[in-house]
């Protein structure tokens, strides 16, 4: 699609392809829209909702990540609309989520002023931490749900299809089938869900360990544990 | 995992296995009336017969709240305590249910013999207050007569529902004379077809095909008809839009997932005038071209699928489905869905998402239905009384139905009269009805304290606030929506903090998950109000409040919580009285930008 549209956002215009989104176009005019679950290598789900902008003439904000442009479309990235909606967003994941390990979702939480402790009366999801395999361990806890290892295990990557969502709502949660432990699903261990993780909810197994303060030296040891055979 | 004493569901599977994927839901429903419950190794044979990847059909089933991945009792009481059962005590029977049962709700007796639960708005509202055992409604009942139905229950004694396997419809009142959309209700017996023929069936469709397509849509664009379902879309735009599509094939789908609160009028058309329905999604299949429809049933509605299955079967005899309908070279089928248990699945793209076996959560729009919509095609999607107007738009003609009621929303429209009035039903008017006369005609038992409008994701107005016509400019002087139709009457002797905490239960336990101010933010109110019930409130709360509806109205994915907040906001008016809660700044609402 060579057809240019002239768009203007935060009050600059710009002519851009026809069949961009407004997170790319926007990037055209040096702005920055803020995000989360989008990632460059998947699919973006749009679940996360940081991305909103203000188009003027909308119903309501749209998310930049998978809204195309329109020729004449003016669009506010920045507006006191977006940034409100932004900052409750953030100040509700504080309230159900660790962050400690999501330094880009604290910096963006900072920037916009959202009080990390605004809904810290309310429950939090918690969950064990699954070390099951000799890999990775997952740590739902930290987990924000942007659906990134889900989508890279299954038709962005790797089409192992090992995971899942489970339940609904609050609490929707990611999930093998009936909780099976990895080496039980058709896991392949590729890693990718590791690599795309943004909160620390997934791990390598190694950092784990070293984290949890065991000596380098015995690493190799310790990792014997989480070999499925020394389970049963 | 293979457990020795599953139950061979291989019939099951062989009847949707051609489906794939899209046959998971039908194949995840029907092993669990089997089996009671969908343990592993079920849902293993059915992933590996469907080619359904293990951990997305365990995401299905979990999804769905009629659907268990635990096992429950043979028999699951459902005690509806959603906002008009709660007006007829339904709070009080929950007491009953449990001392009767001997199970605490979300329970299973030790003996497995019944899991009792409280429930959101079962559609069955003129039976207020009502439970269902499995597929089985009973109500309205007493204290007494709860004891009685569930002590036999516990004793194992047969209990009663044997004697008539199909409940009544709900009681149908129409303030037009005759009745338009009514004038067969009550009056034909819903499994002829011979009766809905000579009471002016299919007049419609005949009258349809004796003109090209392009002019059933036009007929219906100038009819002025507006979806029913809660949007108020325009219809005819709607067809034409899918009419232009060059792909194919189309589909015709028609929304009977009815799961607003307060709302029951499509229950009624499907149960006591299911041909019209049928009627309406052919003629609209032929408008815009679909060869294949589907009928999306709410999955508590046991009668309104068995009936609408009989006249699905005798139309296709009839030859008024099937290929060469009425002689012409028009082919049109009817497939029928059962939902599960999930409100949001009324939305129309997450309607899809669980015909194609997915959990139904919505899509982001653009692209919207009739672009891409069942299976990413293009698809018109209705609302079943959106439907049932089409026959008589083609029968009558479209400048009829034009002139009837007023310009703006011409047709007659069902209301859902429930709460605290005496004659609670389904009421057909022109929608320049006054509120009012809507309420009085249902005769309110006691002095009225508000009127939810709308349902759960409705509005709720002062008495004082009711002479308003119920079109869309009149409902929004008052700052709110017809939505499905709903008028739930809440009586002055309600506690409007229980129920606001309905409400905001009703969202959380609704909610899909998908995008986060909703999946978080439909939680965190409920939260907010419970605290308030226990006298704890914050002096931030009603700014917190309205952060969180700002949020989830401008941001979140779908309806759903685009609206979760409309109903508390619009509640703070009631609850800023003696305990008032401080920092609180007006009443209702931010309004809309
Ligand atoms: C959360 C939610 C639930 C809905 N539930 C229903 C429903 O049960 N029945 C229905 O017809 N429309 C429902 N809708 C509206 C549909 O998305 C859609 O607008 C409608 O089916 C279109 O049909 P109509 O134009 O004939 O009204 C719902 C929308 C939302 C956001
Ligand atoms: S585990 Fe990580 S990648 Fe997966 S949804 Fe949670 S935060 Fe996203
Ligand atoms: S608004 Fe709520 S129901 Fe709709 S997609 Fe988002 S989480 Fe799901």
């Amino acid at each position: 699609m060579d057809r240019q549209v002239t768009v203007t956002i935060d009050g600059r215009q710009t002519s851009v392809p026809a069949d961009m989104t407004v997170l790319e176009a926007a990037a055209t005019v040096g702005l920055h829209v803020p995000r989360l679950c989008y990632h460059p290598r998947l699919t973006p789900p749009a679940v996360c909702r940081l991305c909103v902008v203000e188009w003027e003439g909308a119903r309501t904000l749209v998310p930049a990540c998978v809204a195309r442009v329109r020729d004449g479309a003016v669009i506010h990235t920045d507006s006191e609309r977006v940034r409100r909606a932004r900052r409750t967003i953030l100040e509700l994941l504080h309230s159900a989520v660790d962050l400690g390990e999501a330094p880009e979702i604290l910096a963006l939480g900072e920037a916009i002023g959202a009080d990390p402790h605004r809904f810290a009366d309310g429950e939090r999801r918690a969950f064990p931490v699954y070390e099951d395999n000799p890999f990775y361990v997952r740590d739902y806890d930290k987990c924000v749900l942007c659906w990134r290892c889900v989508q890279a295990c299954g038709d962005d990557m790797q089409f192992t299809y090992a995971l899942s969502l489970g339940r609904r709502g609050f609490h929707t949660h990611i999930a093998t089938f009936f909780g099976a432990p990895m080496p039980e699903t058709t896991c392949v261990f590729c890693g990718n869900c590791v690599g795309v993780c943004p909160t620390g909810a997934l791990k390598g197994l190694e950092e784990y360990l070293l984290e949890q303060g065991v000596p380098a030296e015995r690493l190799w040891e310790e990792k014997q544990r989480f070999r499925p055979s020394a389970e049963a | 995992m293979a457990h020795a004493h599953e139950p061979d569901v291989s019939d099951i599977l062989a009847r949707w296995r051609e489906h794939g994927r899209s046959g998971l839901l039908p194949c995840l429903i029907e092993a669990q009336e089997r089996h009671g419950w969908l343990s592993p190794a079920l849902c293993a044979q059915i992933g590996r017969a469907l080619r359904v990847p293990l951990a997305d059909v365990y995401g299905v089933a979990s999804f769905y709240s009629l659907l268990y991945t635990e096992p429950v009792g043979r028999y699951v009481v459902r005690l509806c305590d959603d906002v008009t059962c709660y007006g007829h005590g339904s709070a009080p029977l929950a007491d009953v249910c449990r001392a009767a049962l001997g199970v605490e709700p979300g329970q299973t007796s030790p003996d497995g013999l019944v899991t009792f639960e409280l429930h959101p708005c079962l559609g069955y509202c003129e039976r207020a207050p009502c439970l269902m055992i499995n597929a089985h409604v009973y109500g309205p009942l007493g204290a007494q007569g709860a004891q009685e139905l569930l002590g036999r229950l516990r004793a194992g004694e047969p209990l009663p529902h044997t004697a008539h396997a199909d409940p009544a419809p709900p009681p149908a009142f129409s303030l037009e004379g005759e009745g338009m959309l009514l004038a067969r209700v009550g009056r034909v017996d819903p499994s002829s077809l011979a009766d809905y023929e000579a009471h002016g069936g299919y007049l419609g469709l005949r009258e349809a095909l004796r003109r090209t397509p392009a002019q059933v849509v036009e007929a219906v664009k100038a009819s002025g008809l507006t979806g029913r379902g809660g949007a108020a879309f325009p219809t005819g735009i709607k067809w034409e839009s899918a009419a232009r599509q060059p792909a194919e094939p189309k589909y015709v789908v028609c929304n009977a997932d009815e799961s607003e609160p307060g709302t029951f009028k499509d229950r009624l058309l499907m149960e006591a005038d299911p041909f019209a329905v049928l009627e309406g999604m052919t003629i609209a299949a032929y408008a815009v071209g679909a060869s294949r429809g589907y009928i999306y049933v709410r999955g508590e509605f046991h009668a309104a699928h068995r009936r609408l299955a009989g006249a699905v079967a005798a139309a296709r005899e009839a030859g008024y489905l099937g290929e060469r309908i009425l002689g012409t070279d028009f082919t049109f089928d009817v497939e029928l869905r059962r939902g599960a248990g999930a409100y949001v699945c009324g939305e129309e793209t997450a309607l899809f998402e669980s015909i194609e076996g997915k959990r139904g959560m919505p899509r982001q729009k653009p692209p919207f239905p009739t672009e891409q919509g069942l299976f990413g095609r293009p698809t018109v999607i209705n609302n079943v009384e959106t439907l049932a107007n089409v026959p008589l738009i083609l029968a009558r003609g479209p400048a009829w139905f034009r002139s009837t009621g007023p310009q703006q929303a011409p047709g007659p429209k069902l209301f859902c009269l429930s709460g605290a009035v005496a004659r609670p039903g389904v009421y057909e008017a022109t929608m320049n009805v006054a509120l009012r006369e809507l309420v009085e005609r249902a005769i309110p038992r006691e002095e009225i304290r508000a009127v939810l409008v709308g349902g759960a994701a409705g509005t709720f107005l002062a008495p004082d606030q009711l002479d308003t016509p119920a079109t869309p400019d009149g409902l929004s002087t008052v700052g709110a929506a017809l939505g499905s139709g709903a008028l739930i009457v809440v009586g002055g002797s309600a506690d409007m903090l229980a129920v606001v905490e309905r409400i905001t239960r009703f969202f959380a336990h609704e909610s899909c998950g998908k995008c986060y101010p909703c999946q978080l933010g439909t939680y965190r109110q409920w939260e907010i109000v419970r605290r308030w019930q226990g006298g704890r409130r914050r002096p931030d709360d009603v700014e917190r409040l309205h952060d969180v509806a700002h949020a989830m109205r401008e941001a979140s994915i779908c309806g759903l919580g685009q609206t979760a907040a409309n109903a508390l906001l619009s509640a703070l008016a009631w609850l800023n009285g003696p305990e008032k809660p401080e920092g609180t700044h007006g009443s209702a609402g931010d309004g809309d930008h």
